[in-house]
This record gives structure tokens, C-alpha cells and sequence, in this order.
């Protein structure tokens, strides 16, 4: 069953470099200490529930959710609690964070109960996504139950899976895929419960052929779809996806509900079924380790808050010094400068780069050679934009749309100026922002 | 494994900066690069047609560009950006659009008006508004008339190629006025063995590499497409009207500065137009002012002209067909200034 597919605009198809997509995923040992942030969403960090000193078990709730907009952190295994004070981010801020001792014995507290799910109530359902503090585990992290509660007014007709997975070098989302099907399906249609929606459609892009052989024939008679989609990047980019698959525009500015979609990431949808059919909190994941300079480049399922450096201890330690180490993929992930980072529940690789996959470029003056206009998914001009916000002249940037830039990359992935594109929307959305804030309170 | 055999990454040497991490290798060098490629078949063209002073054309206008460059660049207190290829690129088309007798001292002074006024006093590659080549070109039109216009014949296809040309001079096809016969034959005009600019004759020579920048992706199709295309739309029906005055499309389109303006100036990334769209109304804009130029100017060639024109409508082009972001209902473009 082959159906036709649009083609979403511009995109670029940079080198897949999956070099770990054949390594099956491993359990990385206990270590002695786990950093755990008690922010590890977007939203307001979670409130700590138990004091220095305390004995905690594995999967106990340690951070209760702060806000709305928040989600529950819970104890990646059994010690004591040494410290509450902050760590490190990716993003290179600090975040408040519970320093955890462990006890080497990984002793479980008592799981929730299991949830008879085709039965359940949508809310029963919706209650243990936020209890297990399940965030989107596809980058953004955020809390899925506030994802899964749309207001009355809008109906969601159709739950995307995402496990397009198009960042070259990643493959947490292809090997999950292909070792825990069931989980993924049945977390599927466990979110499509929740939502009341009709449509379910697994999306993978076509180089994880044997993912999608694989989930199709799961999938059987659930009525869920597997759908095989074009690899490009960024096919996996909410908007470009449910283009792709629906031919819907969520519009300028929007949310997917907008146009009545969600989009859920396949390693959210496994952790749903996890915590609605086992009882089990979110607290550990599957990450790539991967990158040329590595030893033995894999797929770990890591508790959250094994520090990087551990991460990269697993992968055999490097055989050359990397030049950049990232977290997340190359084409939006983050370069980080110390590895004492936690691994966090959004965070699907670690990605370390040799000297000679970099470009060092220096950055000269827009030619005007309308590559990234061609490329860009959101079809805007970031080279004439980025004139202008070099010069900052922001307002302009707000008037075409700077705010819908989803910072994909594709622009300055093809830039032969090398012109820090991606830099600049971003310097020009943070401008924009705050413009806006500042002009809501004047008119409160 | 011991923990001390596991060798660990040096954070002091990270690099952080942001987001993509890979880069297609594309360069502003590899790009002038490979259009100075891509002109190599009608170099060689317009040498095995005019003769060995053709290489010597080009090469002072080469080598006067970089230095041109190289001194203000130095003067302005910059970095010296020689190293992009864009004067060697300059350079090179600012010979090729000059006749074969032009004299050194007059290609020296093409090259400071191209480079020093026509592109460094703005800024630089990236900021010029008009086509360098074609601001020097013009210029030196402007200024010495009749060097500009002498024409000579293409030296025998018998004689050796050191012997250089003959020095009478021949008529081109479009200085020439129309009487209803050919000057030359259909063969002569493909392959380039008339009279006119050293680089601009050879048909093939220039197709082929500009269908080799349009494999590559570095020009677009449209430009040199829609440019022709109207040139011989335009000559075509006022053939039809008065075959006795005006010359058949095909004389037109195979004449003059035609094919090397279409495929390698009214393409320059800086001066045209960003979008496809753009590209459209630019290359049909000039194939207007061309064939308007050559039918009713009195000059009897608009190509140079014509691109130069266009080349002032980039911004207005460019804002006016500008797209709607994906999603976007309703946009401000047209009103918002670029
Ligand atoms: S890709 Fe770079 S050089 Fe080309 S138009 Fe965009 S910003 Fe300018
Ligand atoms: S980063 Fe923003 S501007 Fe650049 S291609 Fe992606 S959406 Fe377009």
C-alpha cells in the first residue's frame, strides 16, 4: 500500500551518516551518581518533593509539576538524595537539579497501577500521562498532557506518530521502533484515545524500510496507518509533516491543532504505553551515542541524569579529539562545552564531530545567490532577512514573519557565504519576543 | 575495559557555536570557480577565432581586476578578499566583451571602472547593484566609440593560430543594416566566425556552459530561457511585420552579446533577482530592452545595456514577487521596504 505524498517546500538532503542505526539498544549500567534536573521541560521546573537526605526509590515521584505548564521528575533509581542545588544545561544555563547517590540495589517503589486502557477514560488516560511526567521526547520536551488537552473548541481528527526521524546520524527513534513496536503502537492508539482521534498515522521516512515493514505488519488490524514518507530534511518538522502527509498549512503563528492534528513523537508514544499499561514514569530513554571519533558508536537506554561524559565512557571513550560535541543532532542540536550535562528526557543523541566533518567558514556578505530561499521549509528569505537584522531592524523581521522560522538550519546548511543564519532568526525571534511582552504591559 | 585504557574527549578544545553543524561545502570561491569553468569553451573559442591577442585581452583584464581589487581593498583597510574569485571572474567577462584590438591601456581602465566603481565602492561582492563586467564595458563604450565597435574579421581557417588576425575589418551581423540577405550563413553565426566581441561569437561554446551552471544548479534555467526567448519572440514578429528591415529571429538570437549576457551576466547571483519568479520577469525585462534597443535604438546591440537597466529593478522585482511564508495567509510584503 503505497500512497502518494506531498512534497512539503525547499528542504535539503544532507549526508544520513547513521552510523549506529544497525547497533541494538543496550541497558547502560547503574552508576554512583545521577544528575537530575528538576527542569527538564519547557514550563515552569518541577517542585521538589523530598529533602536532602531522604532515601528514595526507583520511579518515585521526586518533583511535583510546578505550573500548568510543567511536568513530574521522578527518581531514576534507588539511593539517597545528596544535594538539591542546580547543574549545567545543554543550553548552557543552569538548571535547579537534585543530586542523586545511588545505592547500587536499583530498588523499585511500588509501580501505579496499570490501566485497562481501551476502557479507561480519555481524562484517567490524560491524569497518567502527566503523573508519569511524560514531555516530548522528540526535542521540545514539552509536557504531554497539557499537548494532549486541546481546548473545547478545537477537535483533533488525526494523531501523527513521528518517528520520521530525519537528523542525519540519529537512530534512538529507528531502533525503538524496530525493538518495541508494540509499544509504540499501542501507545499510539492509547494518544489517539485520549484525543478522540480518527486518524492514526505512523510516519517514517523511507530509508528505515525495515521500520516500516515492521510496524506495518504490527500494526495490522489496529487501524493504525504506517506510512513510508520521502527523505528530506526536515520531513519530520511538525508543519512540514503534517503537510506532507495531509496536505493541511498550519497557519502562520498556529499550533498542529490549529488544523486539527497532534504530533507526538514515537519515543513520547512508547513512554505513554509504558506508563499506562506497566505504571512506569518517565525516567529513563533511548539515546544515540554516535560520531566518527568514537569507539563503538550505539544506542543506549540511559537513566535521565547519567552526565554525558558517562554516555560517551559507554561508547568506548574517542579515538580522536572531537571538535564539537552536540546535543541532539547536527542540524538543530546544541554544542555543548562540558560534559558533566545531564542526559535529559528530551534528549535523543549525543553527537560528537571530528575536525574535518566541520566547516570553520567565515562569514562574508549575502551574494544573493537565493539558496536559502530555495531551501527554506517555511519559505522565507533568511538572507535578505538577515541583512536587515543585522542592522536590527527588527520590526521588519516581525512584519515577514521571523517568528515562524522553526530554526531548522536548512538555510545556512547551503550557505556558500557561510552567513550565520540560523544565529540571526534566532537573535531576531528573541528581539521580536520581547517587543511584544513589553508592549502587552504597557497596554495592561 | 578499564576505565584508564578510555580515552576522553578535551573539552578545552570544543568549539561552540550555533546550530547546523554540517554545511554542504558550497563556497563563494567554488562558485566563481566554476563559472570561470564554464566560460573556458568560449575562451577557447574566441581564441581559436580571433587569434592569440584574444588570450592576451583577457589575460590583462584578469590580472588588472585582481590588482584593482587587491589595491582597495588594501585602500579600505579590509581584509583582501582576492580569494573569493569574483575579480578573476570580472575580469574574465570584461574581456570577453571587448574587441580582440582593443589595446592594453584601455583594458586597464575597463578594469578600474569595473572593479573600483562598479563594485568596490559600494562595499564589495555582495553589495554591488550593477553587473561590474558590464559597468566597465559600458563605460569604455562610452568613452572610446570607435575602438569599442572596430571589428575584425576572424583570421582563415588555414592560416596557423599564432599568425593573429588580418587586420581589415569586418562588419558584424547586427551593425550591418538589414536588406533582406544574409551577411553571413547560418553556420558562420553558430559557430562564432563573424565579426564582434572575443568571447561573445561561439554559440556552442557558451551554451554548453551555461547548461553546465544550470546542472550544477548555480544559475537558473529561467533566466537565460525567458532572456532568448523573447529576443526571439519580439524579432520574430517584427520580422513577420517587415522582413525587408528587420533581420529573422535567428540572426538575432545567434548575434551580438546575446547568448554570453544570458547565460553568464544577466545571471550574476548579486545583481538579479533571488526567487524564480524573479527570475522570469528579469530575464524577459531584458530580452525587451534588448530587442527595443536593437530594432528601434541606435545602438545596433542592447544586451549590455538592457541587463544594466534590469539590474536597477532587482530590489523592486525582488520585493514585489517576494512569496508568502509558508502558512501565512495574509502578508504585508508589497508594502514592507527590503
Ligand atoms: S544562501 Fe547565503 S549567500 Fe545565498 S542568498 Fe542566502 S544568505 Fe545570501
Ligand atoms: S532556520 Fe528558519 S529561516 Fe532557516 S531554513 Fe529553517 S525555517 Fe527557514
Amino acid at each position: 500500500m503505497t500512497k502518494k505524498h506531498l512534497r512539503f517546500y525547499g528542504g535539503v538532503q544532507p549526508q544520513e551518516s547513521k552510523i549506529a542505526s544497525g547497533v541494538a539498544i543496550v541497558s547502560a549500567p547503574l552508576l554512583a551518581t545521577y544528575v537530575v534536573p528538576l527542569q527538564q521541560h519547557i514550563g515552569v521546573p518541577a517542585k521538589p518533593v523530598v529533602a536532602k537526605g531522604d532515601k528514595v526509590l526507583r520511579g518515585q515521584l521526586i518533583g511535583e509539576a510546578g505550573g500548568f505548564i510543567s511536568a513530574a521528575v521522578h527518581a531514576p533509581t534507588s539511593g539517597i538524595v545528596k544535594e538539591i542545588g542546580s547543574c549545567l544545561g545543554p543550553v548552557g544555563n543552569q538548571l535547579p537539579a537534585l543530586i542523586l547517590e545511588s545505592d547500587g540495589e536499583d530498588q523499585a517503589a511500588e509501580p501505579m497501577s496499570a490501566l485497562d486502557w481501551p476502557n479507561a477514560s480519555p481524562d484517567e488516560l490524560r491524569k497518567r500521562v502527566a503523573e508519569a511526567g511524560i514531555v516530548g521526547m522528540g526535542g521540545a520536551a514539552f509536557p504531554s498532557a497539557v499537548k494532549l488537552s486541546p481546548p473545547q473548541n478545537k477537535t483533533i481528527d488525526t494523531l501523527i506518530l513521528n518517528g520520521v526521524e530525519c537528523e542525519p546520524c540519529l537512530t534512538a527513534d529507528h531502533r525503538l521502533m524496530l525493538e518495541r513496536p508494540e509499544q509504540v503502537i499501542i501507545g499510539a492508539r492509547i494518544t489517539a484515545r485520549i484525543l478522540g482521534a480518527k486518524q492514526v498515522i505512523i510516519a517514517i521516512e523511507a530509508n528505515k524500510p525495515d521500520a516500516v515493514a515492521l510496524l506495518q505488519e504490527k500494526a495490522a488490524g489496529t487501524g493504525v496507518e504506517v506510512r513510508s514518507l520521502q527523505v528530506r530534511y526536515p520531513q519530520g518538522a511538525e508543519k512540514q509533516l503534517i503537510y506532507s502527509l495531509t496536505g493541511r498549512k498550519v497557519p502562520s503563528g498556529g499550533l498542529p491543532m490549529d488544523v486539527g492534528c497532534v504530533v507526538q513523537n514515537v519515543g513520547t508514544g512508547a513512554a505513554i504505553c509504558e506508563a499506562v499499561c506497566d505504571g512506569k514514569p518517565l525516567y529513563e530513554r533511548v539515546t544515540t551515542v554516535t560520531g566518527t571519533p568514537l569507539v563503538a558508536p550505539g544506542n543506549w537506554r540511559f537513566r535521565v541524569g547519567t552526565p554525558y561524559l558517562e554516555a560517551i565512557k559507554l561508547a568506548g571513550g574517542v579515538k580522536t579529539d572531537p571538535v564539537k560535541i552536540i546535543s541532539g543532532g547536527p542540524m538543530m542540536g546544541m554544542a555543548v562545552y562540558s560534559l558533566d550535562i545531564p542526559i535529559l528526557k528530551n534528549c535523543s543523541g549525543i553527537l560528537l564531530l571530528a575536525a574535518d566533518e566541520l566547516r570553520q567558514y567565515e562569514s562574508t556578505p549575502c551574494i544573493r545567490c537565493g539558496r536559502c530561499n530555495d531551501t527554506c521549509p517555511m519559505a522565507m528569505m533568511p538572507g535578505i532577512l538577515s541583512v536587515q537584522i543585522e542592522k536590527e531592524r527588527f520590526e521588519l523581521a516581525e512584519q515577514w514573519h521571523v517568528l515562524d522560522c522553526i530554526e531548522c538550519g536548512c538555510c545556512a546548511y547551503g550557505c556558500p557565504a557561510g552567513r550565520p543564519l540560523v544565529q540571526l532568526m534566532g537573535r531576531a525571534k528573541a528581539a521580536v519576543q520581547a517587543a511584544r511582552k513589553s508592549r502587552t504591559a504597557k497596554k495592561a | 575495559m578499564t576505565e584508564t585504557t578510555v580515552r576522553l574527549p578535551d573539552t578545552s578544545k570544543l568549539v561552540v557555536s550555533s546550530s547546523p553543524h554540517f554545511h554542504d561545502g558550497s563556497s563563494v570561491r567554488k562558485i566563481m570557480l566554476l563559472v570561470i569553468v564554464a566560460l573556458m569553451p568560449a575562451c577557447l573559442a574566441g581564441v581559436l577565432t580571433f587569434g592569440p591577442r584574444a588570450l592576451w585581452v583577457m589575460l590583462v583584464c584578469v590580472v588588472a581586476c585582481m590588482l584593482v581589487e587587491a589595491i582597495c581593498t588594501k585602500l579600505q583597510g579590509r581584509t583582501c578578499t582576492l580569494g573569493d574569485g569574483s575579480a578573476a571572474l570580472t575580469g574574465l567577462l570584461l574581456g570577453m566583451n571587448l574587441p580582440v584590438t582593443t589595446p592594453a591601456w584601455m583594458c586597464v581602465v575597463g578594469a578600474i571602472i569595473a572593479i573600483g566603481i562598479g563594485k568596490m565602492i559600494y562595499g564589495g561582492l555582495g553589495y554591488n547593484p550593477f553587473n561590474p563586467a558590464l559597468v566597465g564595458r559600458v563605460a569604455l563604450l562610452m568613452a572610446f566609440p570607435t575602438a569599442m565597435t572596430t571589428w575584425v574579421a576572424p583570421r582563415s581557417a588555414s592560416s596557423p593560430l599564432w599568425a593573429g588576425v588580418d587586420s581589415v575589418t569586418r562588419a558584424t551581423p547586427l551593425g550591418t543594416p538589414w536588406t533582406g540577405e544574409q551577411l553571413f550563413s547560418t553556420w558562420e553565426l553558430f559557430i562564432g566566425r563573424t565579426g564582434g566581441s572575443l568571447g561573445e561569437t561561439c554559440v556552442p561554446a557558451l551554451v554548453l556552459g551555461g547548461l553546465l551552471l544550470i546542472a550544477l544548479k548555480i544559475i537558473r534555467w529561467q533566466v537565460p530561457v525567458c532572456f532568448i526567448g523573447t529576443v526571439a519572440v519580439i524579432t520574430g514578429i517584427a520580422h513577420l511585420a517587415a522582413p525587408e528591415q528587420v533581420a529573422p529571429p535567428l540572426l538575432h538570437i545567434m548575434s551580438g552579446g546575446l547568448m554570453l549576457g544570458a547565460f553568464f551576466m544577466a545571471t550574476d547571483m548579486v545583481t538579479t533577482p533571488l526567487g524564480r519568479t524573479g527570475a522570469v520577469i528579469f530575464g524577459v525585462g531584458c530580452g525587451v530592452i534588448t530587442a527595443v534597443i536593437r530594432l528601434w535604438g541606435s545602438y545596433p546591440e542592447g544586451v549590455s545595456f538592457a541587463i544594466l537597466i534590469m539590474n536597477a529593478f532587482t530590489p523592486l522585482i525582488d520585493r514585489y514577487t517576494a512569496g508568502k511564508p509558508f502558512g501565512v495567509i495574509s502578508h504585508p510584503g508589497r508594502e514592507v521596504k527590503l
